[in-house]
Formats: C-alpha cells, sequence, structure tokens
C-alpha cells in the first residue's frame, strides 16, 4: 500500500486538525515535559489533559475548537508519552505531581478550568479533590472509572488470571532495558492502533502515527516509552475515583460515550448519575465511544464550551 | 562481600552477595525495610543457612540508582525482587529462593512468594519500617515537590512508599497465589510482632505460619 500522503510538517492531514500554536518544554521539577498550547498566548488559559497511552496531539482537532471560543488551550504530554521525557517510574502520583507543576507555571496562585479526557479525567478528579483551589471548573471526558471489567468468576479462575497478569507484568518488567517499540509503516502501526480505537477513521490514525511516532531507518514507532504496557494490576480500584465525586465544590460536567470499547472505563451512566456532585451534570452520548472528543469534536466542544461561559 | 549491578529498565540495582554458596542449599534473599539499606555482611541469625545469601538494595536506596521525580510503587520494588530472583535462579528451571523481608520489604516479599510461586519456597515476614502502609480505601492525601539531591534514601521513596494503599484483600491474593503454586506446603512465615491490617489478614490465611525466625529459617532450609 502506498504511504499517505503527508503537509509540509511531515503530516497526515485531517479535516479540522491543527498543529499546536506553541511548542515548549517545561522543567517539572527534573521531568521534562514538552508542551503544546493551541490559541492566543494572553488568552485565559484552560488546562487540557489527556489519557493514558495519549499524548497532546490527540487534541489537534478537540482543542483548536476551545481556543477559536477565545481560550488559550494548554496541553502537555505526560512523563513518558509523545515528546516528554522517558522516566525511571511511572505512576498516577507522579503524574499528578508533573501536573501540579503545569498548573503553576499556567496560573500560579489562580484556578483554571480544567478538561481531562480518559485517565487525564480521572487523575484530575482525584486532584479536583485535594486541591479544589486551583479549578475554576471541571470536564471529565469519559474518565470516570467504575469497576473493572472481571467476569463472575470461580475464586480458582481468579486467582489463575491474577498470576498471568502478574507473571505477564513482571517478565515484561525484566525486559524494560532493552525494549523496543515494533516497528512498521504508517499504516501498519494506525491498523494496530485501530484495533484498539475501532471507532476511528483510519485518517486520524494515520495522523496520530505522525505526531506520535518517529521515524528511523526501519519504519515508525510510536513515540511512547516502551517500558510502559497498557493494563497492569495493583491495589487501586477504579470505583475509588467515582467516590470523590459527590463533594466536588466546582462546577462540574461529565461527557460519558455510551458505546464501550477496550480503552474506555465501561462505565454504565446509571452508576455515575448517583455520584453527581451539587449543581454538576453529565452528558450522555449514546453513539459514541470513549474518545468522544475525535468522534464528534463539534457537538463537544459546543456543550464544554456552553459550560464553561466565556473565558473572562 | 560483592556487589552485582542489575539493569531494571533506567535503574541499576545493586544486589550484594553476603556470602556465596557453600553447598546444596537454596539461595536466601533480604529485602531491606522502607528507607534502609542491605547489610554489609550475613546478619547474626541468618548464619546457619544453608545456601547462598544475598540481599537487595530497592530503587533509590542504599547502593541502587536514585531516579528524578519519583514514582514509586510496591509493584515496581516487586519487579526489582524478580530481577534478583532471575539473577540468583539464573538458567536453573528448577531453582527456588527463599525470601526474608523486613518491613517494606515484607510486604514485597509477600508479592514475589505469589507472583513467582514455584520459584519462592517459603517467604519470612520480618518487622520494620514501612510494615504499616497507607490507606486501605480512598484518602484525601496530597502531592508536593520535595527536595531531593541523588542521595539515597530518596525523599520520594520514604514519602510514596510510606503511605501505598494496602487492602487487606489484596495482599490475601498473594497469599493465594503462593499457595497455589510454592514448593512449600506453607510458603508464608509471619514472625511480625505488628500486624497492620493487611498482615493481620495474611496471617489468617491458608497457608501461612505464625511463628518465630528461627523456627521459620528452619522450616524453609
Amino acid at each position: 500500500m502506498t504511504s499517505p500522503a503527508r503537509d509540509e510538517h511531515g503530516e497526515v492531514p485531517f479535516d479540522g486538525a491543527e498543529r499546536p500554536a506553541r511548542q515548549y518544554d517545561l522543567d517539572a521539577h527534573g521531568v521534562r515535559l514538552a508542551m503544546k498550547e493551541w490559541g492566543e498566548p494572553d488568552a485565559h488559559p484552560l488546562l487540557l489533559m489527556h489519557g493514558g497511552f495519549d499524548f497532546a496531539r490527540t487534541f489537534d482537532g478537540f482543542a483548536p475548537r476551545l481556543a477559536a471560543a477565545g481560550w488559550r488551550v494548554v496541553c502537555w504530554d505526560q512523563r513518558g508519552h509523545g515528546d516528554s521525557e522517558h522516566c525511571p517510574l511511572y505512576s498516577f502520583e507522579g503524574d499528578t505531581r508533573d501536573t501540579l507543576a503545569v498548573f503553576d507555571h499556567v496560573a500560579p496562585g489562580r484556578p483554571v478550568p480544567v478538561v481531562g479526557h480518559s485517565k487525564g479525567g480521572a487523575l484530575m478528579t482525584q486532584l479536583a479533590d485535594v486541591q479544589p483551589h486551583r479549578f475554576r471548573s471541571l470536564v471529565n471526558m469519559d474518565g470516570i472509572p467504575y469497576k473493572r471489567n472481571i467476569p463472575d468468576l470461580a475464586e480458582h479462575e481468579r486467582t489463575t488470571m491474577l498470576a498471568n497478569e502478574v507473571g505477564g507484568w513482571l517478565d515484561h518488567r525484566r525486559r524494560t532495558a532493552t525494549n523496543q517499540r515494533k516497528p512498521g509503516t504508517i499504516d501498519e502501526l494506525a491498523k494496530r492502533r485501530a484495533r484498539m480505537n475501532p471507532r476511528l477513521p483510519i485518517e486520524w490514525l494515520q495522523r496520530l502515527v505522525t505526531t506520535g511516532g518517529f521515524e528511523s531507518d526501519d519504519g515508525w514507532r510510536w513515540k511512547i516509552d516502551p517500558a510502559m504496557r497498557f493494563g497492569g494490576f495493583g491495589p487501586w480500584r477504579p470505583e475509588w475515583i467515582l467516590m470523590r465525586l459527590p463533594g466536588l465544590p466546582m462546577p462540574f460536567l461529565g461527557i460519558l460515550g455510551a458505546q464501550m470499547e477496550e480503552m474506555g472505563w465501561g462505565t454504565p451512566p446509571a452508576k455515575v448519575m448517583p455520584y453527581l456532585p451539587r449543581g454538576g451534570r453529565c452528558e450522555v452520548l449514546d453513539d459514541v465511544g470513549h474518545f468522544v472528543h475525535v468522534e464528534a469534536p463539534d457537538l463537544v466542544a459546543s456543550i464544554v464550551l456552553d459550560f464553561l461561559g466565556d473565558p473572562s | 562481600m560483592s556487589t552485582v549491578s542489575l539493569r531494571h529498565n533506567r535503574i541499576d540495582l545493586a544486589l550484594h552477595e553476603l556470602r556465596s554458596a557453600t553447598g546444596t542449599g537454596r539461595p536466601l534473599l533480604l529485602l531491606h525495610a522502607l528507607g534502609s539499606r542491605s547489610p554489609d555482611a550475613v546478619p547474626e541469625w541468618a548464619h546457619t543457612w544453608p545456601g547462598a545469601i544475598a540481599a537487595l538494595d530497592f530503587t533509590g536506596h542504599g547502593a541502587s540508582t536514585v531516579p528524578r521525580c519519583g514514582g514509586y510503587s510496591p509493584e515496581l520494588l516487586l519487579a526489582d525482587a524478580d530481577h534478583a530472583l532471575a539473577h540468583l535462579v539464573a538458567d536453573d528451571p528448577d531453582a527456588a529462593i527463599t525470601v526474608v523481608g523486613t518491613g517494606l520489604g515484607a510486604y514485597i516479599g509477600l508479592q514475589l512468594a505469589g507472583a513467582r510461586a514455584p520459584r519462592v519456597h517459603g517467604a519470612i515476614l520480618l518487622d520494620g519500617p514501612g510494615l504499616a502502609g497507607g490507606p486501605t480505601g480512598p484518602s484525601s492525601h496530597n502531592h508536593f515537590h520535595l527536595p531531593s539531591d541523588g542521595r539515597a534514601p530518596d525523599p520520594y521513596a520514604l514519602m510514596e512508599l510510606g503511605r501505598d494503599l494496602r487492602p487487606a484483600d489484596y495482599a490475601t491474593s498473594f497469599v493465594r497465589l503462593a499457595n497455589s503454586g510454592s514448593p512449600a506446603d506453607t510458603p508464608i512465615a509471619v514472625c511480625a510482632t505488628f500486624r497492620p491490617a493487611w498482615l493481620a489478614a495474611v496471617v489468617d490465611a491458608p497457608g501461612v505460619i505464625d511463628t518465630t525466625l528461627d523456627d521459620a529459617l528452619s522450616t524453609f532450609a
């Protein structure tokens, strides 16, 4: 198959997608974070946080729509993702500290509106619970975990499942010193990603390869640190994020895609509604999957902008 | 004592070989407590152990790499211990080790006994810093940057590993794994006096013995 056409930046074009207006590095107390901004530099800032195994440029379609309404949209690649530094250690807590450095850089001492997708939404929800003074408002896009999708298993089957998870993860850790991501053509990487994002257009996924990957002699690879692995195990329970919702003091908007996907949390909307904070609301988009802002950028942008109100 | 360096992702782990193999006994791996480091010599209580004795410095501790900006978890330390296990059993498909963990090292030893059950012939859990761990559910713990000069122990390790989530049912899941795959009949020995909720649940689980350090060493030797 021929390689898809690319623009003067080497990126596959996609209707409505725009490169960031500004890109720079931020020293987050020793971790180099790659920052990406859309909109005017002196406009009111809005933080936009991506999900796990994504990167800031996955907002190439959504962020410009928010910027067009007068916001300075500030995104960053989380440690180990996109153009940010590959680190020795990764954890939710490490990501949270990095996020605080972004808050301090963008709006020291002032609350700002925040939009987070998937893991970014979950992390911001947890952070809003312990540092509410930093949030003017919070939009959580399909990042409200409910609980793991574990079928009803007998005890011995559950033990076998955990043994396989833990063993697989440790085997992966033994290879991390030398691991590399598998190379391929733009189309091959796009099709690999399509297995987890079956609802997204292949042209969009091809663009992601050229914004979230790099090309070397033997082909394209994703930039994400090969030491990172999808899934995992641990004592953390996804529903603990849900339990933080009722107490959030800032205006809150949840946006859930009703179509379940592998990269999503599989949260039934009916499970979220009883936990909404006072005055909070949740929009459920029926024919949309986990990537609500990619599948329906105009609709989601209009919902978010209506919720946020005027930037000033 | 000699020290080998084991590469775990971007971390160089220091594994101290306190005593070489003296016979056919299986290796004993010592896992230190939170904020601590490996001993320089074989502890007195381990002198009668019939095999080699090694001690691992966890990430951010002792002679191992101190990374920038934290991101610790017990599971990361479990992977550290798994690198030591891989070194100690080398290519012998039938080899197993016994683990003695102190404080935080006891929790990691329990995890290793479950995660690599066929390769761990007994884990002995002792008192020490980091034994308690943190909350067992959602909490309001906050997040701060810490000054760090690269010296061990890493302040991020002290903070993050001193308050990690330790629900009892998570800990006992490793007991179940150990029971299902360990060559030992009773693969976990609890010798700690202080028993936080996770450890109390472990003691009550099948396959766990509540005993003294000397008896545990005799059982697993």
